[in-house]
């Protein structure tokens, strides 16, 4: 498969949604809703439920399951009151020592007027901040699209997954066939140029695991739920400065450059 | 691996034409706003602002380390760290190379240690001619460094950020970045320690994103540029005109994401007086 088919595979709409996946996952799932600051952002998910019986912190970028829904959520690219929404549960999830599960599924962090008004790029920057100092453990799993510092801000994690037909990206390939080749149309260039697929991640090791979707997507929720599982009994021995310590660790390698 | 090196002489190449007169080899400035002719040193004088129109010339990273560090202070850190072609990004091997020669610079930041009117801080300035000071993985890395030097040695770090944000042709390395220098910035503030950022234009993408947004006292300097999304994708996206001064330090100010603007003229005394304002109390809160 070429790399920009990989791009619309990954934003196919029949692809599961964020919610499907907290379904399947979480018993007693309880959304709530928020950021205590200005409003309610659709396009982020957050609530509280039991994984495996313990308590789990649910944060997620949820596109919608029909166009009414992917309207109503933007298609999952949130506002700064979604990211800020997002904070609040996960200052939560360290009062409560609560994991934080996260599912990602976004094009990128909503662009316009309203969201730069309201500090789209600190309401990012907080939340990398906030989980960089996070002393209870994070995974993150990406279902569909990663794009940007949308995604990001919703996967500074211990761990990172990618569901096989996913993709991450530092921007858009339609932003960066505009930035780098000023031509709009050379969108399958640019897919291909980004390196955006669940093999380029693992190989970069900017992810953990590649997880198994199925033709149908009929694994995906079985091996997400896996994931989570085994990496929450991995980190359940170590302290709330070693989870931190090893979140810091882990990014800090990632690199490229020389002397 | 930290290589020593004092400032070169101003870089004024960003907007002027040369003129090199072999003696004292001055440079001629020229405004592009209102087209005065200038020599380098009544530049300086004037605080990189056009006396006559207003106009604010580009800043080099290293005028920037000239004008604001004490002469002679400036010691910098890992100068040779420099990018890599991760990806084998189509064309960006030139580009690095073209960077390098039009800027001088080896990499999009310059960091190092320094002083403010007799006070010691860490301090990295954005350099501008280099692929818009964009951040790739040498620049997350220099950033990361030094906040964690700084960290070490109990120091405050300055910075002036002007960046299109995360440097596209590092891909998904280059939005790890965010999150890498985040985790630094984050650790340093951690042991209760001062920084503060001076956005400049224009500051924008990942870089809005991140460490420019995460200091405990945010400047900016009058009109500068600073937003997430760029105003052309912005009135791509939405098909709506901009109001006038949008996304500019004043309108940040207003809308609460700005502490105070800062003129040129007065940035080295402000500075200074914050770094007076956080002296001795700098303590480690576990
Ligand atoms: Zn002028």
């Amino acid at each position: 498969m070429n790399a920009y088919k990989k791009v619309q595979a990954a934003r196919s709409n029949q692809r599961p949604d964020a919610k499907k996946y907290i379904e399947q996952m979480i018993d007693g799932f309880i959304e709530l809703h928020g950021d205590r600051r200005f409003g309610d952002d659709p396009a982020v998910m957050t609530g509280l439920g039991f994984f495996e019986s313990r308590p789990v912190t649910v944060l997620a970028l949820e596109k919608g399951d029909s166009n009414e829904e992917r309207l109503r959520r933007n298609f999952g690219s949130a506002n700064p009151e979604g990211y800020r929404k997002s904070l609040w549960q996960m200052r939560q999830a360290e009062k409560f020592n609560r994991p934080i599960l996260c599912l990602v599924d976004t094009a990128g962090a909503a662009c316009g007027i309203g969201a730069e008004e309201r500090g789209q790029g600190q309401a990012i920057a907080e939340n990398l901040w906030e989980m960089m100092g996070l002393t209870v453990p994070v995974f993150s799993v990406i279902i569909g699209e990663g794009g940007s510092g949308g995604a990001l801000a919703l996967a500074c994690a211990n761990e990172v997954y990618m569901l096989e037909g996913a993709i991450y990206s530092v921007l858009s390939p339609e932003g960066a066939a505009s930035i780098i080749y000023k031509d709009a149309a050379k969108v399958e260039e640019a897919s291909e140029a980004l390196k955006l697929s669940a093999q380029d991640m693992l190989r970069f090791q900017v992810i953990e695991k590649i997880l198994p979707e199925g033709a149908d997507y009929e694994l995906a929720a079985p091996s997400i739920k896996a994931a989570f599982s085994d990496a929450l009994k991995r980190f359940d021995d170590l302290s709330p400065g070693e989870i931190r310590d090893q979140r810091y660790k882990r990014f800090r390698r990632l690199g490229g450059e020389k002397e | 691996m930290e290589k020593l090196r004092r400032f070169k002489s101003p870089n004024l190449r960003l907007e002027h034409d040369f003129s090199k007169n072999a003696e004292n080899a001055r440079v001629t400035a020229v405004c592009p706003a209102c087209k005065r002719e200038m020599t380098d040193s009544l530049l300086e004088q004037e605080h990189y602002q056009c006396a006559r129109c207003g106009h604010l010339f580009k800043m080099s990273a290293r005028q920037r380390i000239r004008f604001v560090l004490d002469e002679g202070s400036f010691f910098e850190l890992d100068s040779l760290l420099a990018s890599t072609d991760p990806l084998e990004f189509p064309g960006y091997k030139e580009k690095l190379n073209q960077a390098r020669i039009s800027s001088s610079e080896k990499e999009a930041v310059i960091t190092g240690t320094g002083s403010i009117n007799g006070q010691a801080c860490a301090f990295f300035a954005s350099e501008p001619g280099f692929m818009m000071g964009s951040m790739g993985a040498a620049v997350g890395e220099k950033l990361s460094r030094l906040f964690e030097y700084a960290e070490e040695k109990r120091l405050s770090v300055i910075g002036y950020t002007v960046s299109g944000g995360a440097r596209v042709q590092e891909g998904i390395l280059s939005l790890m970045q965010m999150a890498k220098v985040s985790g630094a910035v984050r650790k340093h503030s951690d042991a209760g320690l001062l920084y503060i950022a001076v956005l400049c234009d224009a500051t924008t993408g990942g870089v809005a994103a991140s460490f420019a947004m995460q200091a405990d006292i945010i400047l900016a300097e009058p009109n500068a540029l600073i937003g997430f999304a760029g105003p052309r994708v912005i009135e791509q996206t939405t098909r709506q005109k901009l109001p006038e001064g949008f996304q500019k330090a004043e309108f940040q100010m207003e809308k609460g994401f700005v502490n105070k603007l800062c003129k040129r003229q007065e940035q080295k005394e402000i500075l200074s007086r914050l770094l007076k304002l956080h002296e001795g109390d700098q303590g480690e809160r576990v």
